[in-house]
């Protein structure tokens, strides 16, 4: 089984693109279990077809000790297993916390155990790894690699230079690997030139360039994925690629992460090309 | 078991240096210091007050110990709430170190409980100020305090639940004073920290708030003591023999009352200066209450603040009812300290412990003719080491902005100097000293040592040069000390002994010494590993210099 983890900036599009990539690997016969590590707890959405799930946490509270792996996994889109963490309410609590304790009861419960037969778990992170609980799934022993999705926004860019700081630690300790960055476009100019640039300065690939489509919002609306939803539309397409590219990725790397002023001139070289 | 005069004091801190990291040994070099005092009385600087370097064994406690357990720990009426696991709470529950005595059956007294909101790692995720809320209902309903006193924990400051906003929604809706405690255990160097954020809430939450104005002649409070193993009971006694009325304890054997109405009082008399002269210092400018500096540990020390007390409130009656108090007391104390004295003259005595004990307890060694050869504090700053009058000069750190320090102004109404600037003049001319502290090592002799957070290594290594008759310290410290066969007085509580405070106090303590150091039972005890034919376990250093 492979565990792979997304990060990303805020609201640029884990959620989305981890789903629609997760419904084109099932499409390709395999199984896999999409863990949401987000207090909003709207990371499976689309696989369930609406905010449906109690959460791991909530479980826990209200059942206590007694949980059973089925109280907090539902089966979403093409037999995918779906799970969310939870977490408390905006601005109260610890959801690094809940983070932690959710991960490990799914571990003593068994859910990523072979008797499951997953090919694949993915875990869909909140922002980015702004304390210990959200570096969970990178630790020891969870995920091996990693996926951050990114547009040629500067501050995508930005979030996605401070993440491979994170990984870097945590590939100095343990096996985690960076398998490269997603771009999801923001039709910023240049784009996938200057994302392939900043990939290959962190020493690692931009595994698929997503163009903006407005079905991705249709099928959104719709609480599908597009390959649910339509899976004759060109985006369908694009997000069955990136499932084939990570599939068959074979380049796992310790990020070299940009110092600042060499970022900042990567968009500058970028940008003014532009003009 | 002869004393070592002889040794040098900087050659026996070259020692203690030599174990330590380079960077570490600058460090303590600064805080490890031989008293040379000259004729001024000015002494040495020490370095005090700071961080202790990770990975020495310190006797430091945290901020929420400080708070909870030392300065409220002694409040019998207030209902002590910790928010946080349930450890917290029950280990700062000092059963043995807090006692009180309340006026009637009918009077509140939660001492003999543990309150904790029990945390749990649900709490700690979805956030724990609900279950505290609902724990503070649960406390009212069953307990029906005048006041709570709601305590954070490291995980509540972690998480960052709001205590004081849960605090002043619930006075509201319970109708009684409920006020909160910023008092994380990570917050400070020490439990000092803790002392100062204590302080301060019960001067901005309950001091002042009382309505009953003094009735009583020559009405003062006592600051700065804490009831250890029962001394504010023989104090209290003592005072109300000179006819001097206690209006309020801060905190030993005290009652939400008194606190309410601390600012009525027409003295402030400060024991523990580390831990509460700021508060003196508030009550000061807010009400105009004057402070001294007393001592009631040790017979001449109790007999120098009892005069000094009369002194002030410049009546006859008053000055002869507490010398005839003296005089009686000072006929039997004399008597033993004779006694005594005979087996105890010139034996060394060593002090680590609290932020004014290590200085008061000498007192009582003196009397007997014992010498203390090292003494230091486990969280005092500068000024208790070397006295008031070095304040301008310390240096304000990081560590000491991170705790709120209040600016009080004269209250429009209450606000009233109990002595004109004349008197005080006066009263200074005679001899009488305001907010004043001369500090520790003024008054000790030149070429001991003053070691400030001593760590385990260190006491070890001083027991073992000067191999002293008793060593006094806390209760974490104490085994490691018997360890070494020397005599350990726990001075945090005193254990199943004392009270050792004002006259009687120290009678008590003449006699506790006299029977530790004069016993034989150390010599003859023959620790296993001292035992011919007993098989030795034997290691050396990985890393040695």
């Amino acid at each position: 089984m492979r565990k792979v983890a997304i990060y990303g900036k805020g609201g640029i599009g884990k959620s989305t693109t981890t789903q629609n990539t997760v419904a084109a690997l099932v499409e390709m016969g395999k199984k896999v279990m999409v863990v949401g590590c987000d207090p909003k707890a709207d990371s499976t959405r689309l696989m369930l077809g609406g905010l449906a799930q109690e959460t791991v946490l909530d479980t826990l509270r209200e059942e206590g000790e007694d949980v059973e792996l089925e109280d907090i996994r539902r089966e979403g889109f093409g037999g995918t297993l779906c799970v969310e963490s939870g977490g408390p309410e905006p601005g109260v609590g610890c959801a690094g916390r809940g983070i932690i304790t959710s991960i490990n009861l799914l571990e003593q419960l068994g859910a990523y155990t072979e008797g499951q037969q997953l090919d694949y778990a993915f875990y869909d992170v909140l922002g980015d790894v702004v304390c210990g609980g959200f570096a969970m799934p990178i630790r020891e022993g969870k995920a091996q690699e990693i996926y951050i999705v990114c547009s040629g926004e500067m501050m995508a860019m930005y979030a996605a230079n401070n993440i491979c700081k994170g990984i870097m630690k945590f590939a100095e300790a343990g096996g985690v690997r960076l398998g490269g960055l997603i771009c999801n476009s923001r039709n910023v100019d240049n784009e996938k030139e200057m994302i392939e640039a900043f990939a290959a300065r962190l020493g690692t690939q931009m595994v698929h360039f997503l163009p903006r489509d407005n079905d991705v919002q249709r099928a959104e609306i719709n609480k599908k994925t597009v390959i649910e939803w339509n899976p004759e539309v060109p985006q369908a397409d694009e997000y069955r690629t990136l499932a084939r590219n990570i599939d068959e990725n074979e380049m796992f790397v310790v990020p070299k992460p940009l110092q600042i002023p060499e970022l900042e001139s990567l968009l500058l070289d970028f940008g003014l090309l532009a003009a | 078991m002869s004393p070592r005069k002889e040794i040098d004091a900087n050659e026996i801190k070259e020692q203690l240096l030599k174990g330590y990291p380079s960077k570490v040994a600058r460090k303590r070099s600064q805080q490890i210091v031989v008293n040379a005092k000259d004729e001024a009385l000015n002494v040495p600087e020490i370095k005090a007050n700071t961080r202790t370097t990770p990975g020495i064994i310190t006797q430091r406690g945290c901020t929420y110990a400080g708070c909870k357990g030392v300065v409220l720990g002694p409040t019998r009426d207030i209902l002590n709430l910790t928010h946080g696991p349930i450890g917290c709470g029950f280990y700062s529950w000092l059963t043995r170190r807090n006692q009180t005595r309340p006026v009637s059956d009918e009077d509140h007294n939660f001492m003999t409980y543990c309150f904790s909101t029990d945390m749990q790692e649900n709490e700690i995720i979805f956030g724990g100020e609900k279950k505290l809320a609902e724990a503070i209902r649960e406390a009212h309903r069953v307990f029906k305090p005048k006041a709570i006193g709601v305590f954070a924990t490291c995980p509540v400051g972690l998480i960052g639940d709001d205590i004081h906003t849960v605090a002043k929604q619930m006075s509201e809706e319970l109708g009684i004073n409920v006020f909160g405690f910023s008092c994380e255990g990570y917050k400070g160097v020490s439990q000092s920290a803790g002392h100062h954020i204590a302080n301060n809430q019960l001067f901005k939450h309950v001091i002042g708030r009382g309505e009953k104005p003094s009735e009583e002649k020559f009405r003062i409070n006592l600051l700065g003591e804490y009831n250890i193993g029962g001394d504010a009971f023989i104090i209290d006694d003592l005072l109300k023999r000179c006819g001097i009325h206690l209006g309020a304890t801060f905190s030993g054997n005290s009652s939400y009352e008194g606190f309410e109405n601390a600012h009525h009082s027409d003295l402030n008399c400060v024991m523990c200066h580390r831990s509460i002269n700021y508060v003196a210092d508030m009550i000061e400018e807010k009400y105009g209450v004057p402070w001294i500096k007393v001592n009631f540990i040790g017979a001449e020390a109790t007999a120098k603040s009892l005069r000094k007390i009369a002194q002030y409130f410049e009546d006859e009656a008053l000055t002869k009812r507490v010398e005839e108090v003296i005089a009686e007391e000072m006929e039997a104390v004399e008597a033993v300290q004779r006694e005594i004295r005979a087996r105890c003259e010139g034996k060394l005595a060593m002090l680590f412990v609290g932020g004014s004990r290590a200085h008061h307890y000498q007192e009582l060694f003196n009397e007997i003719g014992m010498k203390t050869i090292a003494a230091g504090y486990e969280f005092a700053h500068r000024d208790d080491y070397e006295g008031r009058k070095v304040l301008p000069t310390i240096k304000i750190d990081a560590d000491s902005r991170n705790i709120e320090e209040l600016t009080v102004t004269a209250d429009p109404k209450e606000y009233r100097p109990r002595k004109t600037e004349e008197q005080i003049e006066a009263l200074e001319a005679s001899g009488l000293e305001f907010k004043g502290y001369e500090g520790m090592m003024p008054t000790m002799e030149n070429g001991t040592l003053v070691v400030d957070d001593i760590s385990q290594y260190e006491s070890e290594k001083l027991i073992e040069i000067f191999k002293p008759a008793i060593f006094c310290a806390g209760i974490k410290e104490k085994y490691a000390v018997q360890k070494t066969g020397t005599p350990m007085l726990q001075l945090h509580s005193y254990d199943y002994g004392g009270p050792f405070a004002a006259f009687q106090g120290a009678l008590t303590f003449y006699r506790t010494v006299d029977r530790m150091i004069s016993a034989r039972i150390w010599s003859q005890i023959k620790p296993p590993w001292k035992m011919a034919g007993q098989p030795t376990l034997e290691a050396e250093f990985v890393h040695a210099e």
